[in-house]
């Protein structure tokens, strides 16, 4: 069986920075396991620009943000395995994977670093009511078939769910010759940026229904038309407010769950609201020398931050395989509390000495707050009351803790993250 | 007296912009809560630019299409002319990041450059 320091389970953006930053923190013994065909993850289907303004001060498409790290990767030669799906992982960090020129075949890691991603809600998932016809699909499947094979997918298109996918993919549709009817979003305000909101619709002339859904599916071979119907504040459909659209397209853009069974194979604890694997400081799970990044921990609006994030990871698993498989002793453990608004945090917990100098907190809220202000509290005591003119649940947000700041603090048992109303 | 109503993009608060214009100058913009509505919206209104991303057919490529862009922002109501100028566009495998796909698309002095590696099919 060969063996490695780090296993990076998945070669997109996450994968490829936390594989960038093990190397560059003194490991040599590293592999990533990849089962698409080439690195880069999503992003090779992210056509649309955009992308790296927080890390390379310039605006690039996904594929171009993506060939960045994959040099890297190049130039540091670091190992990967392309077309290769892992199977299993067990807690002794036994992974079993497999592909066409190796076959089924078992890989012995010292630490592993998740980089799975996410995938998209599907129908059956959402419960849409009605005939199960050809035509249905979700956004970033539609989006590969155009962005990778060149397939149009329909002529006609509704889409539901206006995060940034369906927003996009709206403008995509539109720029093939398809005709976008109309973006459907059952919340009161749409998940997406604002810039994709003119961008890809306002330009376009494409409307928006927020309030709304899909109510019934029409067509049993292909689909030939959709109802859609306003909803209450419960997003419960009002009886009456019936529209029908015919369309042979309908995309989803539901939302994304994190892709976590490996993660619940190894047994490592999860988080019910980020979907995602319960880490601490150093983005280690509940198993020693588990941890994990990107949009396997939480789902992130900015590809920028997955790469910072996996750094960070990238970063601890080499201190982690410098200090003998270890993170170093326990020790009391402090809790990150999200309440009044903040729906998580991640990381959950800390361990002071573990710390860096700096420790990023990323939250995300559950509604839209206007002239609030985020505050941290050190047991019950305020220590930072920072005023914003808007919060988001589509943009996630981050405070720094200071390790000396955690040191200094007497006591200290919970760190409690909240948003407070002015 | 022209007026026009914009969505500001500059943050997620999406300020319902108003700008006034008359003989093609633009007068007064409100509704935006900072300097960067003022900014956006003067050049929305007088001088709207994008950067156009498309995909164009590879033969012989190890995929099927290569994704492509504006290599620098052209006038907003290119777009669609961009687009016609790429229909029927066909490009051979290997193509490199940067390659220039067509030069001076649809008179805009721009060209198109490809955004990905794509190799040969072995």
């Amino acid at each position: 069986m060969n063996s490695y320091d780090i296993v990076i389970i998945g070669g997109g953006p996450a994968g490829l920075a936390a594989a960038v930053s093990a190397r560059q923190n003194g490991i040599d013994s590293i592999l990533i396991l990849e089962r698409d065909s080439q690195l880069g993850g999503i992003l090779n289907q992210c056509i649309h620009n955009g992308f790296g303004l927080h890390t390379f001060k310039e605006e690039l498409t996904g594929p171009e943000y993506a060939k960045r790290f994959i040099d890297q990767t190049e130039e540091l030669n670091i190992e990967y395995k392309l077309n290769t799906m892992v199977m299993d992982i067990t807690k002794d960090k036994i992974i079993t994977a497999m592909n066409r020129t190796d076959g089924l075949f078992k890989i012995e890691a010292k630490a592993i670093i998740l980089a799975m991603g996410c995938r998209e809600r599907s129908r059956g998932a959402l419960n849409i009511p009605g005939y199960r016809p050809a035509g249905v699909y979700s956004a970033g499947t539609a989006q590969r078939l155009v962005n990778i094979d060149g397939y149009m997918p329909g002529k006609e298109v509704v889409i539901l769910g206006s995060g940034d996918i369906g927003l996009i993919m709206a403008r995509r549709m539109t720029l093939e010759g398809a005709k976008v009817k109309v973006v459907a979003e059952l919340m009161p305000y749409s998940g997406g940026l604002k810039r994709n909101i003119v961008q890809c619709l306002d330009d376009f002339g494409i409307p928006l229904k927020l309030s709304h859904t899909v109510v019934n599916i029409k067509g049993k071979e292909r689909l030939e038309g959709i109802t859609l119907a306003q909803v209450d504040s419960q997003g419960k459909p009002i009886p009456n407010t019936e529209e029908d659209y015919s369309c042979d397209t309908l995309l989803l853009s539901c939302g994304l769950i994190p892709e976590n069974e490996l993660s619940k194979g190894i047994g490592v604890d999860m988080e019910a609201i980020t979907n995602g694997p319960l880490v601490n400081e150093s983005l280690e799970t509940s198993i020693d020398g588990v941890f994990a990044c990107g949009n396997v921990l939480h789902v992130h609006d900015l590809v920028d931050f997955v790469s910072k994030e996996a750094a960070a990871a990238g970063k601890n698993a080499a201190k982690y395989i410098k200090n003998n498989c270890s993170m170093g002793e326990p020790e009391p453990t402090i809790s990150i509390l999200p309440t009044d608004g903040v729906r998580y945090t991640v990381p959950k917990m800390l361990h002071i000495h573990r710390m860096e100098e700096k420790l990023t907190v990323r939250f995300r809220v559950g509604a839209v707050y206007k002239n609030c202000y985020i505050s941290v509290y050190f047991n019950s005591q305020q220590i930072l009351h920072r005023k914003k003119a808007i919060i988001a649940p589509g943009e996630m947000e981050e405070i720094k803790l200071k390790k000396a700041d955690l040191e200094a603090f007497d006591g200290l048992e919970t760190i409690t993250i909240k948003i407070e109303e002015a | 007296m022209e007026t026009k109503n914009l969505t500001c993009i500059g943050c997620p608060l999406g300020c319902a912009l108003t700008v006034e214009i008359q003989n093609k100058k633009v007068l007064r913009v409100t509704g935006n809560t900072c300097k960067r509505g003022d900014i956006y919206a003067r050049k929305e209104v007088t001088h709207p630019t994008r950067i156009v991303t498309s995909t164009v057919r590879v033969e012989n490529g190890d995929i099927a299409m290569v994704s492509v862009k504006t290599a620098s922002d052209i006038p907003k109501e290119k777009i669609m002319d961009i687009m016609k100028c790429l229909e029927n566009i066909t490009v051979h495998a290997p193509v490199h990041i940067g390659d220039v796909i067509i030069a001076d698309a649809a008179g805009t002095g721009v060209d198109i450059i490809a955004t990905k590696d794509v190799s040969a099919a072995c």
